[in-house]
Parts: C-alpha cells; sequence; structure tokens
C-alpha cells in the first residue's frame, strides 16, 4: 500500500508527513507528528474529546481523512497557549475547575475557542450550544460553561 | 485496513469511478464514512472524492433553489435566503457535525440520521445523479425508494421550490438528548394554501420506516380543508396508516407509532 504525502499548517507551523490511505487526522496528528493535545474518546464523532480547528472552523479530526487537510490550517490545543501565556479560555477553564480529569478538555477548549473567535459575547445559551457535541463524564457542564462565559469576558477586558 | 483514496478535480470523473467498483465509497462530509472505516468496516476498499467547486454551489436566485450535495448545514446555515431550510440544518448534530456533515450524505444517512432530507421530502426536492450512464434527475422519492441501489451513483444537488410562505413550511425534531441527538421522530410539513384551503399538502416523516416516508393518509385528510381544527385532529389520527418504525435505543416502534399524532398535531397547530 502506497503512503500519500500530506502538508499542512499544524499550530503555526508547516509540517509534512507520509499517511497511508484512510487514515484519519486524529491519528495523524498524535501517531505522525507527536501533538497529543487531540485525545481519541469514540472514533465515532459522539464525544469531541478529538476536536480540532481546521482553517479556524471546529472539526472532529476522528471522522476527518488526514488527506483532506492538505494544504489547510490545523489548530490544536497545542497552539492555544501564546509561550508560556495561557490563553484566558485555558486560564479560566483551570481558576474555576472546569476540568476533572481533563479528558474532554482539549475538545472542549477548542470548541469553545471556535465559538469566542467568531462571537467574543457569547450568551450562556450560546456557549450550551457550542460545546453540544463535546461530551463530559465526570465535571460536569456547570463549570464549563462558566469558565467559558468567564473567558469571555476577560478576553473583552484585556482587548 | 488501509483503504486507496481517490481523489479527482471533476465530478464526472469521481462519478465514473464510483460506478466501476462495488468496493469505493464516496466521501462527503466523511461523518458516516470515517466512522464506518473507524470500525474496521472491510466493504469499503476505496474512498472517492471529487473537489469539483460544483458540488458545493447554492443558487438561490430564483424561486427555486439548488444546493449543491457538497454544502454544509453549517453553510446553509449561513445563508439567508435558506431560512425556510435553517431549522432543519440547525437539529442536526453539533457544531462539528454540521461544519463536516453534507446535504449529500444526509439523503444515505440511515435512521436515527437523515433529518435534513425530512426536510426535503416534504419540499418535494429533485435530487440530480450522476450515474455510469450520465446525469439524470429524479424525485426524492424515487430516489430513496432505491436508495440501496444508488451507492454507485454520484449525487450531485439537490433543489426545491421556495416555499410559499415562512408559516407554509414547517419542521420538527424530536429528540431525547438537546441540543443535539439522534431522531426519535422527525417531522416536516409543506402546506400551501389557497383561498383559505389547503392545496398540495406534503407531510414527511424520519424514523418512522427504513427510509424517509410521506405521512399520505394525513395528507389527504388535510387537502382541500381549511386548516382548522377538524382537520388537523383527523391529519394527527391518520399519522400512524402506513409507517413501520423500528425498535431503537432512542425509542420502541410502539413508542413511535403513540406518539407521532401528537407532534403531527403540534406542528399542524403551530405549538412549540
Ligand atoms: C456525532 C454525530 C451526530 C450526528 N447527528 C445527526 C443528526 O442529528 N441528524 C442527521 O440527520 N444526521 C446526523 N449525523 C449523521 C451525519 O453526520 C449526517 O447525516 C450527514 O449529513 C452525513 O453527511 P456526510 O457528508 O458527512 O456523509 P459521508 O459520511 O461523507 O457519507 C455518507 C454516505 O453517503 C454517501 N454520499 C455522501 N455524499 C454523496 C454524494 N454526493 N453522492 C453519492 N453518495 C454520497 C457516502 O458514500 C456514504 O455512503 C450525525 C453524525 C455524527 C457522527
Ligand atoms: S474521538 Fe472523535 S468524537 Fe470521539
Ligand atoms: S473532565 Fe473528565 S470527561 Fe470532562
Amino acid at each position: 500500500m502506497t503512503k500519500t504525502p500530506l502538508q499542512f499548517r499544524h499550530n503555526g507551523r508547516d509540517v509534512a508527513v507520509f499517511v497511508d490511505g484512510g487514515v484519519n487526522l486524529l491519528v495523524a496528528l498524535r501517531e505522525l507528528i507527536g501533538d497529543m493535545t487531540p485525545k481519541f474518546g469514540c472514533g465515532q464523532g459522539g464525544c469531541g474529546a478529538c476536536s480540532v480547528l481546521i482553517d479556524g472552523e471546529l472539526h472532529l479530526s476522528c471522522l476527518t481523512l488526514a488527506e483532506t487537510v492538505n494544504g489547510r490550517t490545523v489548530e490544536t490545543l497545542d497552539g492555544l497557549k501564546d509561550g508560556p501565556n495561557l490563553h484566558p479560555l485555558q486560564r479560566a477553564f483551570m481558576e474555576q475547575f472546569a476540568a476533572q480529569c481533563g479528558y474532554c478538555t482539549p475538545g472542549m477548549l477548542m470548541a469553545a475557542k471556535a465559538l469566542l473567535d467568531r462571537n467574543p459575547s457569547p450568551t450562556r445559551a450560546e456557549v450550551i450550544e457550542a460545546i453540544s457535541g463535546n461530551i463530559c463524564r465526570c465535571t460536569g457542564y456547570e463549570p464549563i460553561i462558566n469558565a467559558v462565559l468567564t473567558a469571555a469576558t476577560s478576553g473583552r477586558a484585556r482587548a | 485496513m488501509p483503504v486507496t483514496v481517490k481523489t479527482f478535480s471533476t465530478f464526472g470523473e469521481a462519478a465514473s469511478a464510483l460506478s466501476s467498483d462495488r468496493s469505493a465509497r464516496y466521501l462527503g462530509g466523511g461523518t458516516l464514512v470515517m466512522r464506518a472505516l473507524n470500525e474496521g468496516d472491510v466493504s469499503i476498499s476505496t474512498v472517492v472524492r471529487a473537489t469539483d467547486t460544483a458540488l458545493s454551489r447554492i443558487d438561490v436566485a430564483s424561486s427555486r433553489v439548488t444546493i449543491g450535495a457538497g454544502v454544509t448545514f453549517a453553510r446553509i446555515l449561513a445563508e439567508r435566503d435558506l431560512a425556510f431550510l435553517h431549522a432543519s440544518a440547525r437539529s442536526i448534530g453539533g457544531p462539528a457535525v454540521r461544519n463536516m456533515g453534507t446535504v449529500g450524505g444526509n439523503l444515505f444517512a440511515p435512521n436515527p440520521y437523515g433529518d435534513f432530507t425530512v426536510a426535503l421530502l416534504a419540499l418535494d426536492a429533485t435530487v440530480s445523479v450522476q450515474g455510469g450512464l450520465g446525469a439524470r434527475e429524479m424525485p426524492i422519492e424515487e430516489f430513496l425508494q432505491s436508495r440501496e441501489r444508488q451507492s454507485g451513483a454520484l449525487v450531485l444537488a439537490v433543489s426545491c421550490q421556495r416555499p410559499a410562505s415562512a408559516d407554509a413550511f414547517r419542521y420538527r425534531k424530536i429528540a431525547r438528548i438537546k441540543p443535539k441527538g439522534g431522531s426519535v421522530i422527525t417531522l416536516a410539513a409543506h402546506l400551501p394554501v389557497s383561498g383559505g384551503r389547503v392545496s398540495g399538502a406534503r407531510i414527511a416523516l424520519g424514523s418512522m420506516a427504513a427510509t424517509q416516508i410521506r405521512a399520505r393518509a394525513a395528507e389527504r385528510a388535510l387537502e382541500g380543508r381549511p386548516l382548522d381544527d377538524s382537520a388537523i385532529s383527523a391529519a394527527a389520527a391518520a399519522a400512524a396508516e402506513g409507517v413501520s418504525p423500528t425498535d431503537n435505543a432512542l425509542g420502541s416502534a410502539w413508542y413511535r407509532r403513540e406518539i407521532v399524532g401528537v407532534h403531527l398535531r403540534r406542528l399542524l397547530s403551530g405549538l412549540e
């Protein structure tokens, strides 16, 4: 089976790998690029733990054929902080105990980032909608929703 | 097992690759195809893709709208001229699924999915299909009835007439998990009114049979009558006629039969 070359921008850096036919983006990110921040939860689109941004849009990396991101931009949790500075979303999640086991957190943060990039002042209902494809089985959604709302406020305060 | 991925720049090439290989599957947004590959579905040995921009075109210039098979639900939601389809697009999955899933893929989605297709069925849509022998247009109902045999054909677009008024088209999805979740029942109704009477009613149901179906008895109960309490009651009473739902984790066949009339009544009465 021949491998296919794949090039894309990963968190601001150009990367090039060879992928097997049918490999999904989650596997390519974790096993070929070594970015372990997107998590494998179900491989079925059901949990959202693998969520990444492709050209700024929220996608499920487990359901994305790796080859389809050729020439595109992929952002994962690994690229969220700015050098040593945490992103306001990361800070709010940490300070407000919006993570327990942390398994859903990378996907939650990317879903929240997709929302705030588009809508810096979301309502509570909009936050709920934005994370509705992401399942958290231990923290509970209230602290997560509150952390996203706090990050939105602090982001506005900084701007 | 690795599969061969074939990417074509024109839909014509993709269609011939698809029609000449029984183990080839077309990749739209991939939300169902990749799921199958991740599960190790060995019936797929080739994945066919087309990067042709013709497949992602939306044409809303006239009273007839045409939507390319590769258009995602997120794009439909961004299109103000397609407001009549927003409720059905919004009812699908979470934001990531709406960014990925396409209108074309929805036509093939098995229960408890295929919600957008319910709306298209009530709107009497036409499906453009490119097979080995060339392109043809077919009514969505015919398409759905022969869906199993369409696997070697490429859907290019769907088109439908814009409803005469916002009130003439209604959609309702019953789900247990909100804001996202598979369908217990999905209902859509197109109710054109002429001279105070319903004329040409179409009611479509999802998750009530192997494919999306028309509720013909309910349609007949409304035809030629004003949309008043007695017509609505008659339609609700007839809603379960001809349905053949199955049991799944979201609801039993019995439950679906019991509640379809209740939800049809709410839809027709304009209740939330
Ligand atoms: C977590 C999750 C939640 C979901 N929730 C919903 C929901 O609420 N409602 C709902 O309706 N669906 C839902 N779905 C199912 C699915 O996302 C949608 O039905 C979507 O429209 C499928 O489109 P796709 O482009 O991703 O399909 P794909 O996976 O790309 O394709 C699906 C099938 O259609 C065929 N196909 C696709 N495009 C074409 C074409 N142009 N011509 C010929 N064949 C084609 C493929 O070969 C394949 O057999 C959900 C899926 C997931 C993973
Ligand atoms: S791993 Fe992708 S959605 Fe669960
Ligand atoms: S923190 Fe454990 S799943 Fe969300």
